[in-house]
């Protein structure tokens, strides 16, 4: 993993002692709201329904067991025992007061994390493929590359004040677990004819009121270029983006007004420009930052399979699990084990301090002190032994951490929505809970197979609605929540946005009409068809006339 | 009829303006504007009140009385009054039903049945 250096490490306690001051004076009367609000959101800390919201970032998403130990220590302490992953790898605090967050910001520093840059509108935190660097089939690692993005745009001075946030993700393979097609920027590691690695470079995907698949504007960038090319394009953006409405502030509306074709002459000509007076990231730096990403010293295993057979038969429970939790690993003997956070008609993403000191554990007991975060607001053990799988599932089930359904019905996205979210114009979470209630029944859940149900309780989409197989947005009709469903939605490789199916639905008759879209597939489905493939074959019809047939 | 709210600035909580020019925690303490001309008035009073050092967004929120209490008539609002639906521990809603346990660092799985949080909520249909 990557370790501070000296700069790194001053520059984050100069930071919390600069906010420490700002949080005085402002709680003494010398700031008003006005002048106190940029300071606290480039802090990563927001004012909510509630209570004030800390939003910390997890760079690529990658934590160590320590830094887990840490956050659960913070929930306690400075907030009421629990955090929230979020769909940007991220964690949030839902209850810290004002006059804590300076000593809160102090304890993150001591396990080298921060609030820096997960709010406002500058380069945010750099997400990843939560399985990088243990993927099957990865050309490279992606995190050196999200590492060298994150110290080049932390504090970059001229994109400070962006029109709107900016997001970029990196992706090492042809599989996109990351959304890297909904980011501002997505960058995908490719090699060429010639053996050289660079990158694919997609700009102006996002989701939000206007939700866009990204366009490919450069099919092979060297590596050395990189930096110099993000600039380019930021600086383009920065210069003509437009500023006069934040709904149309966006990257992406900049390339569907102005043209990819535009948009693109001008990234290369201001490309060409920075080449003649910035250096190329030299291979000295990349190797440097690469080193901290190097894989682990690997064991053969004396994996046993028959044993584990044996397992698998007695346990029924361990068998669904394993038939829903693991992925491959690309070194022998070893598994991806994803840790799903939504437990049957519990709330997506949330994890109790006891739940995370456990986490922690198991991931020094198993996967090398090691801990990713995946956009799906689950936890992932990148190198778990196959040996050690029956004894890490004992300690998951212990922490109610071990429901088998990871890609399944009730593995559901949702963002906080209007129990927490002062921007929400309904709630997302309960409906999360019901529809996970509703499917409770985990054969159930593995017979309907994969299935990606997201909710958002606003148009601003942090539940990803528009990227789900069913997904679902909260608004309000006349003083009341309602739910708009969206179907043909997709996340991965071939991003495509959904559209919304028909009239909306109250909270309780959403749940109905999920159950009915869900049946409707399982009446009509093909040997071997998910979801998705379903509904790419037959189209939107049947599923709209089960939900709205006359009776 | 409209009460004054904002965001206590030191821990965020949700407030309502008293009669006392002071802010409370309890909307049964707010100062209630019966019409027009009280409802600028308190209006104002928020204006002033967001450029202190003690609350933090003011805004006028209607409410209705109900059995002598009042009540916030938009859920959001309710909500704000209350606490997340989905976690009845927590909130102005676990000191109103006695369960405090703030910062007692429960599991959000022994959180309390949202459903019957819900039950509050029965006439915003969910």
């Amino acid at each position: 993993m990557y370790r501070y250096d000296e700069f790194d490490a001053t520059f984050v306690r100069q930071r919390v002692a600069q906010f420490r001051e700002q949080v005085a004076r402002r709680l003494e009367g010398g700031l008003s709201e006005d002048e106190f609000k940029p300071l606290r959101l480039m802090n990563g800390l927001y004012l909510q329904l509630h209570a004030y919201m800390l939003r910390v970032a997890i760079p690529y998403g990658t934590l160590s067991s320590r830094q887990m130990h840490k956050l659960a220590d913070i929930s306690v302490k400075y907030d009421k025992g629990y955090g929230h992953f979020t769909t940007r790898q991220n964690i949030q605090f839902n209850w810290p007061e004002l006059k804590d967050v300076p000593d809160l910001l102090d304890e993150l520093a001591d396990v080298e994390m921060h609030a820096i840059q997960t709010s406002g509108n500058c380069i945010r935190n750099v997400t990843a493929d939560h399985f990088a660097g243990v993927a099957v089939g990865e050309v490279e690692d992606p995190r050196p590359v999200a590492e060298l993005i994150r110290q080049w745009s932390s504090l970059h001075p001229e994109f400070t004040f962006l029109p709107r946030k900016f997001k970029i993700a990196v992706i090492g393979t042809r599989e996109d677990r990351a959304v890297m097609k909904s980011h501002d920027i997505g960058l995908r590691i490719v090699r060429n004819d010639g053996g050289d690695t660079g990158y694919e470079v997609h700009v102006g995907g996002g989701l939000g009121r206007t939700p866009m698949v990204s366009r490919l504007i450069r099919a092979f960038l060297p590596r050395p270029d990189l930096l110099n090319y993000l600039e380019a394009i930021i600086r383009v953006y920065n210069l003509i983006g437009r500023r006069d409405n934040k709904y149309k502030a966006r990257i992406k509306i900049l390339l569907h007004e102005t043209g990819k074709q535009e948009v693109t002459r001008l990234v290369e000509k201001e490309f060409d420009q920075l080449k003649k007076q910035n250096d190329a990231v030299s291979p000295a730096e990349y190797e440097r930052i690469a080193a901290y990403f190097q894989d682990p010293a690997y064991e053969d295993t004396d994996f046993n399979l028959d044993a584990f057979d044996e397992k698998r038969k007695q346990h029924p429970q361990f068998n669904l699990w394993l038939n829903s939790s693991l992925s491959e690993h690309r070194q022998r003997g070893y598994s991806i084990v994803t840790v799903s956070l939504k437990p049957i008609g519990g709330i997506p993403g949330d994890a109790s301090a006891e739940q995370m000191h456990g986490v922690a554990t198991c991931a020094e007991k198993f996967s090398l002190s090691e801990i990713r975060v995946s956009h799906e607001q689950n936890l992932v053990l990148p190198f778990v032994k196959k040996q050690d799988l029956f004894e890490l599932w004992q300690g998951l089930k212990k922490l109610d951490l071990a429901t088998p359904n990871v890609g399944l019905a009730s593995d559901i996205i949702a963002c906080p929505g209007m129990d927490y979210c002062a921007l929400a114009t309904a709630r997302s979470i309960p409906i999360a809970q019901d529809i996970s209630n509703r499917f409770a029944d985990l054969e159930r859940q593995h017979d309907v197979g994969e299935l990606k149900i997201k909710i958002s309780g606003c148009i601003n989409a942090c539940g990803h609605h528009h990227v789900a197989n069913i997904g679902i947005l909260g608004l309000e009709k006349k003083g009341v929540e309602f739910y708009q469903i969206t179907m043909g939605g997709e996340a991965g490789e071939n991003t495509a946005i959904g559209t919304v199916i028909g009239r909306g639905f109250s909270g309780t008759e959403v749940i109905d009409a999920v159950e009915t879209l869900v049946d409707t597939y399982v009446e009509l489905r093909q040997e071997n068809e998910t979801f998705a493939s379903t509904y790419s074959r037959l189209g939107v019809t049947p599923f709209k006339e089960a939900l709205y047939a006359t009776a | 009829m409209q009460i004054l709210t904002a965001n206590r600035l030191v821990d965020g909580d949700v407030v309502f303006l008293t009669g006392n020019y002071d802010w409370s925690i309890e909307i049964n303490d707010a100062s209630i504007a019966r019409d027009q001309t009280e409802a600028c008035r308190l209006e104002d009073i928020g204006t002033k009140a967001d450029k202190s050092a003690h609350v933090v967004g003011c805004y006028l929120v209607d409410v209705v009385i109900v059995e002598g209490r009042i009540e916030a008539t938009h859920y959001r609002e309710i909500m704000r009054t209350k606490g997340p639906t989905v976690r009845g521990d927590l909130g102005k809603q676990a000191n109103v039903y006695g369960s405090g346990g703030l910062r007692s660092g429960q599991s959000p799985l022994a959180a309390q049945n949202h459903h019957e949080v819900q039950q509050e909520f029965a006439h915003v249909s969910l």
